[in-house]
C-alpha cells in the first residue's frame, strides 16, 4: 500500500494504468484533499524561504498561488515534488502528506514522489535530442517501461489529453524543438502526464507565452482538472482568477490568505490581500 | 568644440586603422607557419607516399622502397589502447567535475587537470617506464597506450567538464520532475545532450595523443616488425618518423617526410571531422 517506497518503477507505472482512482476514505473533510501540507518551513541555507504555511489542496480541483516576486511561491510549488532539493543546502521541517503519505518520512525515495507529481516549467524545454514522441515517452522508457504497444498507446493518450495530438500527429518523429512556444509548452505537459502523475505542479507555465497560447494552455488547465489535482503559480491577477478554484497569497515566505478563488478576489479577510489584488503593491 | 571631436574622431580612426592592421599580420603570422610545414611536407614527402607506404614493411639499409604499415597500424593500435583507458577515465570524471563533488574538492580537482596538462609529455613516458616498463621488464604496446592514456585523460576531462556544464538546467530538472533517477538523467539527458561536445573532445584529445613521440620512446619503443603482441615493442608513427629522420639515409629521410604529411593530414583530418561535428551548434547548446 506504501506506494512511495514502491521498488519496481515499471510495475509502479503499469498498476496505476489500469487501477482505479483510490476511493477517499469517508472520514476526510469535504472537499477531498490530495495534497495536505502542515507547519511547513524551507530553509536556504540560513534564510527561511517558506515560513510555517499549512494548506490543504483540494482534489480535482486548481489551486492558484499568488504572490509578489521572491514570496517564495516557487519554493513552495517545488516542495511539494521536492524539486526545491537540487539546490544545495536546503532544509525542511513540517509535513507534505500526499494521500496520507508523508513526502518528507526517510524511507521515501524522491524519484518516486516526483513520478506522482509531476512538474511543468516556466520556460518550456522539450529535450534538444528528441523528437516529439520520443519526448513525451522519455519519462516512461527511463522508468523502465520497454513494452513498444503500451508506450506507443501512451504517447498518443497524452498528446491527446494535452490538446496537441491533431497538431503533431504526422509529425511525431521531428525535433520536439521545432515546434512553436505554445505548442512546446503543451509538449511539456504531455510529457509530465505520460508518467501518471496523481497532481500536476505548473510553475508560471503561460508567462512566456503570447495570449493566443496563453488561452489555449488556461483552456487545457481547466480539463485536466478533471483528471488531475493541479497547483499553479501565476504572476497574472486575472488568470488565477480565470482557471483556479482555490487560491493562496503568499507573502514573504508566509501563507496570507487561502480559500476559494472567488472569495479571495471579492471579498478578502486581509488587508495585505486585497492590496495585492487591487495593484497597490508587489 | 566640434573641433576637438573632429580632431579626435581622426585619432581614433588612426588607432582604429594601427589596431586592425595590427591584429591582421598578427594573424598572418599564425597561420603562415601551418601552410609553410604543410608546403613543405607535401614537396619532400608526397613523392614517397604511394600504394607501398601504406602496405609494405620498412625496407632494410641499402634496400629502397618499402613502407611504414607496421607504423601506421601501430599508431592505431597505440590509440586504440590510450583511448581504452584514456576515454572512460576522462569522460567520468568530466561528469564527476561538472555534476557531483563539492565546489573544494572540484577546484583542487580542476586546478590538478590544468597542472597535469602542463606537464610535459616526455614526462609521462618516463613515468610509465618507471612505473610499467621497469616493473614486467620490457617495452610494450601496453606500455605505450598507458603513456598517451595519462595525456588524454586531462585533456578530455576539462573539455568534457565545460561542455556538460553549458547544458541548461532546465533539462535536468525535467527529467527529474518525470521521477528519473540522477545518474539517468546524467546519462540519457545531460551527456546525450552534450555528446556532440564530449566526442569533439574525445577526437581532439587524440588527434594530439596520435603526434606524440616523447612519451612513446622508453614505452612503446618502436619495431621494425609486426608487432604480434601487446606485451611486445611496438612500431608507431611519430617514433618512426624520428628514427628515420635522425638516419643518415637519403632513403629513409624521404620516408620520414612522407610519414610526416601521412601524420599531418590525419590530424588535419579529425579537425575537419570535429568542425563539421560543431556545425550544428545551433539547434543544441553543445
Amino acid at each position: 500500500m506504501d506506494n512511495l517506497v514502491m521498488t519496481t518503477p515499471e510495475r509502479s507505472v503499469m498498476d496505476r494504468v489500469d487501477r482505479p482512482a483510490e476511493p477517499i476514505p469517508a472520514d476526510e473533510a469535504v472537499p477531498a484533499c490530495t495534497l495536505r501540507i502542515k507547519d511547513l518551513s524551507i530553509w536556504y541555507g540560513d534564510k527561511r524561504a517558506i515560513d510555517n504555511v499549512t494548506l490543504d489542496i483540494a482534489s480535482n480541483a486548481v489551486t492558484a498561488i499568488i504572490g509578489p516576486s521572491g514570496c517564495g511561491k516557487s519554493t513552495f510549488i517545488r516542495s511539494l515534488n521536492r524539486m526545491h532539493e537540487l539546490v544545495p543546502k536546503t532544509r525542511v521541517e513540517g509535513t507534505v502528506l500526499l494521500q496520507g503519505e508523508d513526502l518528507y518520512s526517510s524511507n521515501v525515495d524522491p524519484a518516486i514522489v516526483r513520478r506522482r507529481v509531476g512538474m511543468v516549467f516556466q520556460k518550456s524545454n522539450p529535450f534538444p535530442t528528441m523528437s516529439i514522441g520520443e519526448n513525451v515517452i522519455i519519462g516512461l522508457r527511463l522508468n523502465g517501461v520497454r513494452n513498444q504497444k503500451f508506450l506507443n498507446e501512451r504517447l498518443e493518450r497524452s498528446l491527446r489529453m494535452a490538446a496537441l495530438w491533431d497538431e503533431v500527429k504526422d509529425d511525431l518523429h521531428k525535433p520536439g524543438t521545432s515546434l512553436s512556444g505554445g505548442q512546446q509548452q503543451r509538449l511539456c505537459i504531455a510529457r509530465a502526464l505520460a508518467v501518471e502523475p496523481e497532481v500536476l505542479l505548473m510553475d508560471e507555465p503561460c508567462s512566456a507565452l503570447d495570449p493566443i497560447a496563453t488561452a489555449k494552455i488556461e483552456e487545457l488547465i481547466y480539463e485536466l482538472k478533471t483528471t488531475y489535482t493541479i497547483v499553479t503559480v501565476t504572476h497574472n491577477m486575472q488568470q488565477a482568477g480565470r482557471i483556479s478554484d482555490y487560491t493562496a497569497f503568499f507573502y514573504l515566505g508566509r501563507l496570507i490568505e487561502f480559500g476559494p478563488t472567488t472569495k479571495i478576489f471579492t471579498n478578502p479577510s486581509e488587508r495585505q490581500t486585497e492590496d495585492y489584488i487591487t495593484g497597490r503593491f508587489g | 568644440m566640434h573641433f576637438e571631436r573632429a580632431h579626435n574622431h581622426t585619432w581614433r580612426k588612426i588607432k582604429s586603422t594601427l589596431a586592425s592592421t595590427v591584429a591582421f599580420v598578427s594573424a598572418i603570422l599564425v597561420i603562415a607557419p601551418l601552410a609553410l610545414v604543410f608546403l613543405h611536407l607535401l614537396v619532400n614527402g608526397a613523392g614517397s607516399v604511394n600504394w607501398d607506404f601504406f602496405t609494405k614493411l620498412p625496407a632494410p639499409v641499402g634496400a629502397t622502397g618499402g613502407g611504414m604499415v607496421n607504423a601506421i597500424v601501430g599508431s592505431l593500435e597505440l590509440l586504440a589502447l590510450a583511448g581504452a583507458i584514456g576515454i572512460p577515465v576522462g569522460v567520468l570524471g568530466g561528469v564527476y567535475l561538472a555534476e557531483y563533488g563539492s565546489t573544494r574538492v572540484n577546484l583542487i580537482l580542476r586546478f590538478l587537470a590544468d597542472v597535469l596538462n602542463g606537464v610535459p609529455s616526455i614526462t609521462w613516458g618516463v613515468v610509465v617506464y618507471g612505473l610499467v616498463v621497469l616493473r614486467f621488464k620490457g617495452f610494450s604496446a601496453y606500455a605505450g597506450g598507458l603513456a598517451l592514456s595519462l595525456i588524454m585523460i586531462p585533456l578530455i576531462l576539462r573539455t568534457t567538464e565545460e561542455v556538460v556544464l553549458l547544458v541548461p538546467n532546465g533539462y535536468r530538472e525535467a527529467a527529474l520532475a518525470l521521477g528519473v533517477s540522477r545518474w539517468k538523467t546524467i546519462v540519457h539527458i545531460v551527456m546525450k545532450t552534450a555528446s556532440k561536445g564530449i566526442i569533439t573532445g574525445i577526437l581532439l584529445a587524440l588527434a594530439r595523443v596520435g603526434g606524440e613521440t616523447a612519451p612513446l620512446l622508453f614505452t612503446a619503443f618502436g619495431n621494425r616488425f609486426w608487432n604480434h603482441s601487446l606485451s611486445q615493442p611496438i612500431a608507431a608513427l611519430p617514433l618512426q618518423i624520428f628514427t628515420y629522420a635522425i638516419s643518415p639515409y637519403d632513403d629513409w629521410h624521404r620516408q620520414a617526410w612522407a610519414g610526416a604529411l601521412v601524420l599531418v593530414t590525419g590530424v588535419f583530418c579529425v579537425n575537419v571531422i570535429v568542425r563539421l561535428l560543431t556545425q550544428g551548434r545551433s539547434a543544441s547548446v553543445v
